[in-house]
């Protein structure tokens, strides 16, 4: 292209380069242990939330309860805290974060 | 204490005078921390409405402007279940449908959230040498009082649970 040479200005509102989602690392839901939350309750809303069997629901709670923290969901950010959210409205500590 | 037990479709729970007036009394202040008292550097609040991005104040704080008010009222409406279900005198039985069942139990987890907050509950907190030491000092002081409704509310919670995981 000719003519003459613009000064190189970033336009206003151009999306910092990290909200550019990038597909190689979704985005993920994090629950964090609790002193307070029954294990009982908190494999009920794994149960309730995502449709996961009693099993993997155990298993959830279990990772969280004795590794201090779990990934419960991964996908588009959207998605992700909306998933945080909604363990918020059961009372659950979450948090969304990137691979 | 009461324990939760089902008939047909419901769940059902005799409650003595003393569980009535303790659950009135934790779901109305449950209710009060979310309208009047609501205040973002409340420990509390800070519990029952995480920041999503722990290392993102902004970030957080955008995402809380979105969503916070439907998450305070769906927490209000939980409360008022409670309040909503309760025996108008002393005594008597709570019966709860399926819905009304969910709403409880979040509900109760809330409360026990929020005094967990103000009773200093740890990992690996002992209730009952916690209670003990705290009689030690003082049989009537406020903290026996929390730590005993704590208590219960967590006993009331998992009884529920497990009719409804059955």
């Amino acid at each position: 292209m000719g003519g003459m040479a613009a000064p190189q200005v970033a336009p206003v509102g151009t999306p910092a380069t990290d909200e550019v989602p990038a597909p190689d690392r979704p985005w993920v839901t994090i629950v964090w242990d609790d002193p307070v939350n029954l294990m009982t309750y908190v494999t009920w809303v794994f149960q309730k939330l995502f449709g996961y069997s009693r099993e993997k629901a155990e298993e959830l709670m279990l990772d969280v309860h004795h590794k201090g923290r779990a990934v419960v969901s991964s996908g588009a950010r959207e998605r992700m805290e909306h998933d945080a959210s909604q363990l918020h409205a059961y009372g659950l500590w979450a948090t969304v974060d990137r691979l | 204490m009461s324990m939760f037990r089902r008939q047909g479709d419901r769940y059902v729970v005799s409650l003595a005078p003393d569980e009535v007036r303790v659950l009135r009394k934790v779901a109305s202040e449950v209710v009060g921390l979310l309208t009047d008292g609501f205040d973002h550097t409340d420990p509390v609040v800070g519990r029952l409405f995480p920041d999503i991005y722990p290392e993102d104040p902004a970030n957080s704080a955008d995402f809380r402007r979105y969503t916070e008010g439907d998450l305070k009222t769906a927490k209000i409406d939980q409360a008022g279940a409670i309040l909503a279900a309760l025996p108008d005198g002393a005594g008597g039985e709570v019966r709860l449908d399926a819905e009304a069942a969910e709403a409880w139990l979040r509900a109760l987890n809330d409360a026990r959230l929020a005094m967990g907050v103000r009773l200093e509950i740890r990992d690996g907190t002992d209730l009952g040498a916690e209670l003990d030491e705290a009689m030690l000092v003082d049989p009537g002081s406020s903290r026996v009082f929390q730590l005993s409704v704590y208590a219960y509310l967590g006993y009331l919670q998992e009884s529920l649970l497990n009719v409804m995981l059955d």
